[in-house]
């Protein structure tokens, strides 16, 4: 391990190696994890937020006003104000250490409904809907086949800025998860404990952790810039 | 809708009140449909958000006058005694500073950053999306890697950036025992991983201004910075505010980045980079004091929400302001 630090001679896949096969990093289990909880928790978020999303934006119903009102209004109340609960409520439920604890809370978010609304609302003529009403589409019906399609580009965007967010994420998962299972940042962290300080380890281990997200950047970046600067325009 | 298709419809009775038709069954079904779906599109976003939003607030506020006990996991009441604690605890009071020095030391330079490249690439410039992606790309690595980078980076003995001021013949920088060289250090790291992200929203603002505006400055003779301070800077403030306000609500939650700076992540000896979150965090999870936490959970949010109204009236005039000169210039383009 010093020897190839001394030496600075770079020899990167044996880095990486000492970083995989460490147990305490837990690299595998970790990197499984991290792409288990990102997709899991970018789905859901696409699916709900769009379904609410294209409630408010496109049905009448009594109080979507208000409503949206308050999804907007919780978007405001940081995460950190409801750690400790939280974390006592997935104590309860035996949840601590399981990759489930870091998922359920991320399923839907408040930008997520937000930002699906914004589109659908600009994007999706009322027409539409009313034809598919009118040809005797249920509702869902017309929500899987008019809504939806519709709502594709902006969904793909907050995939790609849920799955982001939800990879990177790093205090809850830090605060419920254990090293028997965490997720790519979680284990991460370890490389900075006394014994592991060691400038081309950590080099390597945080290439790892961070080529998949590379590789995802390299396929949908141009989307993702699209998405930040379309964003801005609306909000 | 039920009246123009009689042929589906049962025979209506001749009452005196010559009340509608009873509904058929699909009929039925369709007014359900109509007016209970939208509620059922929306509550997976409210359960969600009652079990891991909702209840959690309130139930902070509870814990926040508890002692809570570990090991039956459940709390007494201790009134205030926590908020006392808190307020009377001179880390907090390190932590509040901290937070917000490293705030100022990441968002000023960050802004004005943002801007110069949003500037940048707003000009005409070949591989436009190659540059917007380059300059979104640090945004995609996470900040616990960013940090472990970094740290290293501005370690004090062996650290690059030492050794880069020692060849120069400048003597080091204690980067995790000083005050302000720590929040330097945080704060770049803040920095490196919003400032593209940033002036990516500016440059969309800066894409909005109509070209005109450029073209009539030029001909009243303004030369490229004249343009820029005139035209391109209060065309932007909105967008401007818009990042503010966002930068300011997620630098005072900063926490991966001071956890990270060192081995211990406890913020230092002395408390030099210990933020509010991570205080909150040292509270809950290292004294495992989960009243405390809840306390200064609390505190941060009050926090959050006062420089919010802070904020807010400060766009307000910003933005009244700024309506009024662009009216004054319209008038000037009129005569």
């Amino acid at each position: 391990m010093t020897r190839i630090c001394r030496g600075g001679r770079g020899d990167f896949l044996a880095n990486a190696a000492t970083v995989i096969n460490n147990p305490a990093v837990n690299f595998w289990k970790a990197l499984s994890n991290s792409i288990i909880v990102s997709t899991a928790v970018s789905v859901s978020t696409v699916v709900l937020s769009t379904l609410a999303g294209y409630a408010f934006a496109k049905l009448r119903f009594k109080g979507s006003g208000p409503l949206l009102i308050a999804v907007v209004a919780t978007m405001a109340v940081p995460v950190q104000l409801g750690i400790v609960p939280l974390y006592i409520l997935m104590q309860r439920f035996g949840w601590t250490g399981n990759i489930g604890a870091v998922i359920i809370p991320g399923l839907v978010t408040a930008f997520g409904v937000f930002w699906m609304t914004q589109y659908i609302q600009q994007s999706l003529p009322t027409e539409l809907i009313e034809a598919a009403r009118v040809d005797g589409c249920s509702m869902i019906r017309t929500f899987w086949h008019v809504g939806l399609p519709a709502a594709r580009p902006a969904a793909a965007m907050l995939f790609l800025f849920t799955f982001v967010t939800s990879w990177n994420n790093f205090m809850w998962p830090y605060i419920v998860l254990d090293q028997q299972s965490p997720t790519l940042p979680v284990s991460l962290s370890i490389l900075q404990a006394n014994y592991f300080v060691d400038y081309s380890l950590v080099l390597a281990g945080v290439l790892l952790a961070t080529v998949p997200l590379l590789l995802l950047f390299m396929f949908a970046g141009r989307q993702l810039v699209s998405g930040i600067m379309q964003g801005a325009v609306k909000g | 809708m039920t009246t123009t298709k009689p042929h589906t419809e049962v025979p209506t009775p001749r009452g005196p009140e010559r009340r509608p038709a009873p509904l058929t069954m699909r009929q039925r079904m369709g007014r359900w449909d109509v007016k209970f779906s939208p509620y059922l599109y929306i509550a997976p976003f409210w359960i969600v958000f009652a079990i891991v939003g909702l209840f959690p607030i309130f139930y902070t506020a509870v814990i926040s006058f508890q002692e809570w006990d570990l090991v039956r996991n459940t709390g007494t009441m201790v009134g205030f005694d926590n908020f006392a604690f808190v307020l009377q605890d001179r880390e907090f009071w390190l932590s509040l500073r901290n937070t917000f020095s490293i705030f100022l030391l990441s968002s000023v330079p960050q802004l004005v950053a943002a801007t110069f490249i949003a500037a940048m690439l707003d000009k005409n410039i070949r591989a436009k999306t190659f540059w917007r992606m380059g300059v979104l790309l640090p945004y995609v690595v996470a900040p616990v890697a960013v940090a472990l980078i970094f740290s290293n980076m501005f370690g004090d003995r062996y650290g690059l950036i030492n050794s880069f001021l020692n060849d120069i013949g400048l003597s080091s920088i204690m980067w995790h025992v000083d005050v302000i060289p720590s929040h330097v250090a945080i704060a770049t790291m803040v920095n490196f991983r919003w400032t593209g992200y940033n002036a990516l929203i500016l440059l969309a603002a800066m894409q909005a201004i109509p070209r005109d505006l450029y073209e009539a400055a030029a001909i009243d003779g303004a030369g490229t910075m004249r343009r820029f301070f005139s035209v391109t800077l209060p065309q932007i403030r909105p967008t401007m505010i818009f990042v503010i306000i966002t930068s300011t609500i997620g630098g005072l939650q900063i926490f991966d980045e001071p956890r990270m700076f060192d081995t211990n992540g406890q913020g230092g000896s002395n408390h030099q980079w210990e933020t509010i979150a991570l205080y909150l965090y040292n509270k809950g999870w290292v004294d495992f004091d989960f009243g405390r936490a809840a306390a200064v959970a609390w505190i941060l949010f009050l926090i959050i929400i006062a420089i919010g109204l802070l904020n807010l009236f400060i766009t307000r005039r910003f933005i009244a302001g700024d309506a009024g000169a662009s009216t004054k210039k319209s008038k000037k383009v009129t005569k």
